[in-house]
């Protein structure tokens, strides 16, 4: 049973990574990334990984991806640009990807490295992960944790430093202390009108 | 019961597809930083692969932090690709050539 959902959820993964790197439309590549990442977190589930799995859903499809469709609506890309040389580089891509593939099989699948056969075992049902999880996360890797932290404080402000516009002269924009130490004398105008032909005129 | 074996496999394709997608996508940068998500994406699988078959919570925790480091980077590339459109209005990396590289 757990072979079929493994085998099931890796093939629709793999198929939206095939899509990502091969669909003509930026915007469907994100969202077939999107796809990729919930099959990917079923499998960490399957294998005992819940914490992450869920992590991942919250982080990657909540956050990150609507990140990447953000910039993609916003800025206006010209895709078929962007498509040149797509079956000139793709012989390369496809020779390289698979010399590494074929490598990587042979090594993981070789004698010496001993891991055929070897079985992922049951979670276990006492130790919950995310239990297990916290008690080390706090405790004996609490200082990479907080590098972690400062680490996301950084992008923060690298993200908005780099994108914050400068004030530009032409602009107009909203200046509160400006706007509140204004006087009347500023800003009212006293005018008086001449009932005859019903024309204004200056009161002074 | 899954294979520890299958679990290497699937990360394999996956990487190799990301870098694949790297060569065949090179002009959109975008679609570069989805590429780097994939990669990522193979190599946390295969932590938690790891991770689940010698039963050390200590795979999980390095797939916390490269999470985190993944998502800091997704946001300072786009941070990035922002400004570069708004400096260019283009973000084709074959016009990419000021520093002459």
């Amino acid at each position: 049973m757990e072979q079929v959902i493994f085998y099931l959820f890796a093939g629709v993964l793999l198929f939206a990574a095939t899509m990502v790197i091969s669909v003509r439309n930026p915007v469907y590549a994100a969202l077939f990334l999107v796809l990729a990442f919930f099959n990917a977190a079923v499998l960490w589930v399957l294998v005992g990984a819940e914490f992450l799995g869920l992590a991942l859903i919250v982080v990657y499809v909540g956050a990150v991806m609507v990140l990447f469709l953000f910039v993609l609506m916003m800025l206006d890309v010209n895709t078929a640009a962007m498509r040149e040389g797509f079956t000139r580089y793709l012989p390369v891509g496809v020779v390289v990807a698979g010399l590494m593939l074929l490598q990587l099989i042979v090594v993981i699948l070789s004698e010496q490295v001993d891991l055929i056969g070897g079985l992922i075992p049951e979670p276990s049902a006492e130790v919950d992960n995310v239990h297990a999880i916290g008690q080390v996360l706090y405790t004996a890797y609490v200082y990479p944790f907080e590098i972690a932290a400062v680490i996301l404080l950084l992008a923060i402000v690298a993200a908005i430093s780099l994108t914050m516009r400068r004030q530009r002269p032409n602009t107009q924009r909203q200046d509160v202390p400006k706007q509140l130490s204004v006087t009347k004398e500023q800003r009212l105008r006293l005018v008086q009108i001449d009932k005859k032909n019903r024309r204004h005129t200056s009161d002074t | 019961m899954i294979e520890l074996s299958n679990f290497l496999v699937l990360g394999a394709l996956l990487f190799c597809l990301g870098v694949a997608g790297i060569f065949i996508n090179r002009k959109n940068v975008i679609l570069l930083l989805m590429c780097i998500e994939l990669i990522l994406l193979a190599v946390n699988i295969n932590f938690i692969g790891f991770s689940a078959y010698l039963d050390d919570i200590a795979g999980q925790i390095f797939v916390f932090f490269i999470l985190t480091v993944a998502a800091a980077e997704v946001a300072i590339g786009l941070a990035i690709v922002v400004v570069l459109f708004r400096s260019r209005g283009d973000i084709n990396v074959a016009a990419l050539d000021t520093m002459r590289g």
